[in-house]
This record gives structure tokens, C-alpha cells and sequence, in this order.
């Protein structure tokens, strides 16, 4: 079960006020990447945001650039999950692959509220805040698969390590 | 009225052996995935032709270092461009660089492009590294530019290019398709990158969400190869996964030529390689009766100069609407109009004219090739008479790094595909997109201008 406080945006939330263009290959280690979240957006965010917390977004959430701080920003800051109207699709892969849930439920992302507190039951698929309960899609296969492993590059190094076995 | 909607699916009927009518994208996965079909929705594990990374290789090679490998699996498939930040600003940046440079030389990566070649989705092109039909994920998002070729291009992530490093493979869901289809050939001063924006602006930046986005129609055939690679190039804009323009006989041309060029060099440093499969024997096309998500169509004669104003993509203008706005700076470059065509355009509307005071103009070609030609051509002898600056090929202020970055409160007018707030590097400046001929006209008239009242 996550349970964390709704960080509220709007649609076409892009990857460049996620994680802005110029830090994108000079930034490094978690706490540098961190610091420059929603920077552009948000100025507040970073040194406000609580572990566990989440963020709603509406249409197209995290389109623009395939840089994928634009996911591990907001991981290494703590956030549990984005929910949103839609996704862009490299965003989405970006988020899956670093563990981040990223869950497609336009009720939900329309009827919190910023600042209140939200919560996820993954296995029930059931998205909680004040104004009510919405239930959100299964997640395809794959992309449990790689959530259940801890993020792509974890899924990836089990292949490996059950190829190196089987030979 | 061009816009015309109809969503409408058309299902098969007469195909060979009652099997479903396939759209390109179905079929190109299908190749990449070694399946003689696949299903919209399927999810499959493809073996890409060409896996492209930038500036960005050092930090994807961080993350394949985790997996405890020696050596990449698919190197002759790996393609890396230094255009991102070039020449390095920093000293942070020239050490991604020199990062960049110990990983090719221990890889032994062939296909390596130094700085000052160009912006990676151009020179892949130019050297003809991708072909009909083929398969290219990269860790870019304009990676849709192939479709001007016919093959299938996506953006990915860093780690799913270190996995491809490490496996030769990634999944990838089969997408829906648009078909967008385009009659008649484009009135004098309305360019491909104005049709794009009509389409970004009708449908909304995610209008083609998810989809594979794929063209015909006697207009798209008419377009030359580097307004192909402007259309297709802006479905980045668009939300798609992919996009597709037929592969023709200027689509074989332009690659038998490209791959000429590259195997005189190679044979001239020793380092032939086989040949791909032949040009025209790896295309696709898509069946006649395959099934689409949304068919559009427009005629060429209903399009006009389009703007895409501050600060979404899709929040665009007929021309005319913000003709007048003071502009301080007009930027010529970029993956999505850098091409020599475009420095045509810019040149023809400088000649015998200057910049206008308070205006500067940047003109940054998107490869060495492009550079080298509009220098034999004379357009950048034209460009610098008139006043403009030429920075090194490569993607120049584009993201925001370096080379031409706006002040706080300037408004920039540029050829670029994204005019996110901040996307130049300052969340005060004001970006408006436009086709090269009309940021040039700006340039000499100092304000938002149209090209045909210049010329
Ligand atoms: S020119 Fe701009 S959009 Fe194109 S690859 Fe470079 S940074 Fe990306």
C-alpha cells in the first residue's frame, strides 16, 4: 500500500520543467539529479517533497525529451507514484523501468486534490483520496514483470544471470 | 477547410489467405521480432538494426557497467554522435566526452561521429546507416525522424539502451496507427514543418499519442528529402511512437548515393563492411485495407505558414495572427530544419539585406556535410553578408547548453521542434516555432515577418 501526499500539475507536464535540458549530462549522483526536479515547474518541490508522496499530473505526463531523470528525479526524491490522465510513452518506459508506478486513471487524476493525501492499493487497483475510490487498469505483463524485479537493469541482470546458469 | 476527420477503420477483406490487412508498423516489428505477424497491443521482443546514443553514451555506459560485462553484444549495431553539447562547453562536458571517446575505443565502435560531424539523427541519415524497413531505437526522443525513410524509429531510455547493450533486445508494445494522408503539392512559402504544426495544432500535442503515424498521398510524395525528414522528424511533437513516409525512388537515390559516399571512405581507411540487405529489397508498405486508429486528410492548398507560439507546441497560429512581434533573436537549425534546404531558404531571404538592428541571427547546420555544401552553394557566404553567426553542426542552443541561449525576457523565434518554458535554458524567454523561411524573414525584418511579403 503507498499512502503520501498529492503533488498536483496540469496536462503536457514535459521532461524539460522535470528535469531541465542543461543539467542533463553533467548532473550526476542521486542528490544532484534530485535537487533539480520540477525546478522549472516548481521551485518548492524538492525541499518540500516527503518520501512516499505522489504525483498527479493530467493528458500526456512527461512528454518531450527521453532523458530519463526525468523519471529518476522524482525517484531518488521519493516519490512512490505518478498518476495521470495519459502518459507519454518514453516517460511511461522511463518510470516503469526505474521502479517508479506510473498508473492511467483520469477519474482519480482529476478529482484529487493537491496537498491531500493519497492512496495506492496496487493489488487491488484502487486509487483513495477524500472525494472517493477509483479503480485503475491491470498493468500489461511486462511491465509487472519488470516492476516485481525492481526496475529494468534488476530484471535485465536476472536474464543474465539464468542465460550464464543455462549454459 | 483542409481538415478533414474521419475516424474510420477499415478492416481487410481480399488479402492473401484471408490474413488481416498489416499497417507498416505491424510489419516492422514483425521483421524485428522475427514473426511472421503481429497483433496492435502484442507485446514482443524486437532484435533492432541500429541502437543510436549521444552525449548521453557515458551515462548509459554507468548503468550497463552494473550488468559486469566486458563487451557489448551488438557493437556493429551501436551508433553514437557527439552533437548534443559540442564543441564542450565546460569542463564537465568535455569529460562526458572523453568518457564518450574511452567507450567507443574500447568497444570498438565503428560508427563513431566526432564533434562538429552533426546532430546524430542527421548524420545517421546522411550516412545511410538506417534502411527501409529497418528498425532504430535510440536514446532520443526525434528518433521518429527515420520514418522519412521508411523505417521504424523510436525513442527509448538510457537504461533500455544499456539493456540492448547487454541482450541485443527490448520490448516494445505494437502501436495503433494514423494514417495522415496529404493531396496536392504545397503553395510557394509554405513548407513541410508547416504542415506539421497544422497537424500538431488540430489534433493537440498528443494527438498522435502512442500511435504509429504514417503518411501518403501525392503531397508527401512531392516533398523533397529534407522537408520528409522535417515531417517526420516533428512527430516527436506529436505524442508517436513512430512515423512513416513511403520509401520512393528519391528515398533510394538519396541512400544509394549516401552509401556510396560512406563505402568510398571506408575502403579509403580499410574498413569496408558488408552491405545490408539491398535498399530496395528491405522496404515495407503498408496493405491496402490495413487498419487505422484515424485516417486525416488535408490539401496542400488550405496550408499557410503556421506558427507554434509560447510555450506548448501546440498552441500554434496562422503566421499572419502574430506577423509583428519583436524578436531578438531568430535561430536557423536543429534535427527538425538545419538541412541544406533550409539554409536555402534563409539565404535566398538575406540576400542583399541585413539582419535587422536589435535582431541577431544564428544559423547552425545540422551536420558537416550540410556545411560543406551550402558553403559550395554560397548560402553561407550569403548568410554571414547579411549579419548572421554560424556555430559548429550540432544541436546549438536547442536544449538549452549552450551556443545562443536567450536572456531572461527575450523572444526567440526558431526553426527548432519544442518551445517548452525553460526549454532555451531560461523559464523567461518566450520561444516561437516557425519553417526556416520565416525565422530568416523575422531576422531581416527584426519582428515576426512573412517570407512572401520579403522575397
Ligand atoms: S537538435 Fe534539438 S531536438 Fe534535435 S536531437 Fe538535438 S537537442 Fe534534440
Amino acid at each position: 500500500m503507498i499512502r503520501g501526499r498529492a503533488w498536483k500539475y496540469g496536462d503536457n507536464v514535459n521532461t524539460d520543467v522535470l528535469f531541465p535540458g542543461k543539467y542533463t549530462y553533467t548532473a550526476k549522483g542521486r542528490d544532484e539529479i534530485a535537487s533539480h526536479a520540477l525546478e522549472d515547474l516548481d521551485p518548492d518541490f524538492a525541499s518540500n517533497v516527503g518520501v512516499g508522496d505522489v504525483i498527479v499530473g493530467g493528458r500526456n505526463f512527461g512528454c518531450g525529451s527521453s532523458r530519463e531523470q526525468a523519471a529518476t528525479c522524482l525517484v531518488y526524491n521519493g516519490v512512490s507514484a505518478v498518476i495521470a490522465e495519459s502518459f507519454a510513452r518514453i516517460f511511461y518506459r522511463n518510470a516503469i523501468n526505474n521502479g517508479l508506478l506510473a498508473i492511467v486513471c483520469p477519474e482519480a487524476a482529476q478529482a484529487i486534490q493537491g496537498q491531500e493525501y493519497v492512496s495506492v492499493d496496487l493489488e487491488g487497483r484502487v486509487i483513495e483520496c477524500a472525494s472517493g475510490r477509483f479503480a485503475f487498469p491491470p498493468l500489461s505483463a511486462t511491465v509487472q514483470e519488470i516492476l516485481e524485479a525492481g526496475g529494468l537493469v534488476e530484471q535485465v541482470k536476472r536474464r543474465l544471470a539464468s542465460a550464464r546458469s543455462a549454459s | 477547410m483542409g481538415k478533414h476527420s474521419t475516424t474510420q477503420k477499415t478492416v481487410s477483406e481480399a488479402d492473401s489467405g484471408g490474413k488481416e490487412a498489416q499497417t507498416f508498423a505491424q510489419k516492422a516489428l514483425a521483421r524485428a521480432a522475427g514473426c511472421e505477424t503481429v497483433e496492435v497491443g502484442e507485446v514482443v521482443d524486437v532484435r533492432p538494426d541500429v541502437v543510436l546514443s549521444h552525449d548521453n553514451t557515458a551515462a548509459i555506459r554507468e548503468i550497463w557497467q552494473q550488468f559486469g560485462l566486458e563487451q557489448v553484444v551488438i557493437p556493429e549495431k551501436l551508433a553514437i554522435t557527439l552533437d548534443h553539447a559540442v564543441p564542450a562547453p565546460t569542463t564537465r562536458h568535455a569529460q562526458n566526452h572523453a568518457e564518450i571517446r574511452e567507450f567507443v575505443q574500447e568497444q570498438g565502435i565503428r560508427h563513431f561521429f566526432e564533434v562538429g560531424r552533426g546532430i546524430c539523427h542527421q548524420v545517421l541519415s546522411e550516412e545511410a546507416l538506417v534502411l527501409p524497413g529497418q528498425t532504430i531505437l535510440g536514446a532520443d526522443s526525434h528518433t521518429p525522424h527515420f520514418g522519412w525513410l521508411g523505417a521504424f524509429g523510436a525513442g527509448i531510455g538510457r537504461s533500455e539502451v544499456a539493456a540492448l547493450w547487454a541482450t541485443g533486445e527490448l520490448w516494445l508494445r505494437v502501436p495503433e496507427s494514423i494514417r495522415i494522408v496529404l493531396e496536392g503539392e504545397l503553395p510557394k512559402g509554405v513548407t513541410a514543418k508547416d504542415f506539421a504544426l497544422r497537424i500538431i495544432g488540430d489534433w493537440g500535442a498528443d494527438g498522435g499519442l502512442y500511435s504509429s503515424v504514417e503518411f501518403s498521398g501525392s503531397g508527401v510524395g512531392a516533398l523533397s528529402i529534407d522537408s520528409r525528414m522535417a515531417l517526420a522528424n516533428m512527430m516527436a511533437e506529436f505524442g508517436a511512437k513512430s512515423s512513416y513516409i513511403p520509401p520512393d525512388g528519391e528515398t533510394r537515390s538519396y541512400l544509394k548515393s549516401a552509401l556510396e559516399r560512406r563505402e568510398t571512405r571506408e575502403k579509403d581507411a580499410g574498413t569496408v563492411e558488408d552491405r545490408s540487405p539491398g535498399i530496395a529489397e528491405s522496404q515495407l508498405f503498408p496493405d491496402e485495407g490495413a487498419m487505422y486508429g484515424a485516417i486525416y486528410s488535408y490539401n496542400a492548398d488550405d496550408l499557410e505558414p503556421t506558427v507554434s507560439c509560447p510555450h506548448t507546441v501546440d498552441n500554434v497560429a496562422p503566421l499572419s495572427a502574430v506577423a509583428g512581434t519583436v524578436v531578438q533573436q531568430a535561430f536557423i537549425g536543429t534535427c527538425t530544419n538545419g538541412r541544406l534546404e533550409d539554409l536555402a531558404e534563409a539565404a535566398e531571404m538575406v540576400q542583399g539585406r541585413q539582419v535587422a538592428a536589435g535582431t541577431r541571427l544564428l544559423v547552425i547546420p545540422a551536420s558537416s556535410l550540410v556545411l560543406q555544401e551550402a558553403l559550395e552553394r554560397g548560402y553561407i557566404q550569403a548568410l554571414v553578408a547579411a549579419g548572421a553567426a554560424i556555430g559548429t553542426p550540432g544541436c546549438g542552443p536547442c536544449m538549452g547548453n549552450h551556443m545562443g541561449v536567450p536572456a531572461t525576457g527575450e523572444v526567440t523565434i526558431s526553426s527548432a521542434n519544442r518551445n517548452f518554458r525553460g526549454r532555451m535554458g531560461t523559464t523567461e524567454a518566450e520561444i516561437y516555432l516557425a519553417s526556416s523561411a520565416v525565422v530568416a524573414a523575422s531576422a531581416v525584418a527584426g519582428r515576426i515577418a512573412d517570407p512572401r511579403d520579403i522575397l
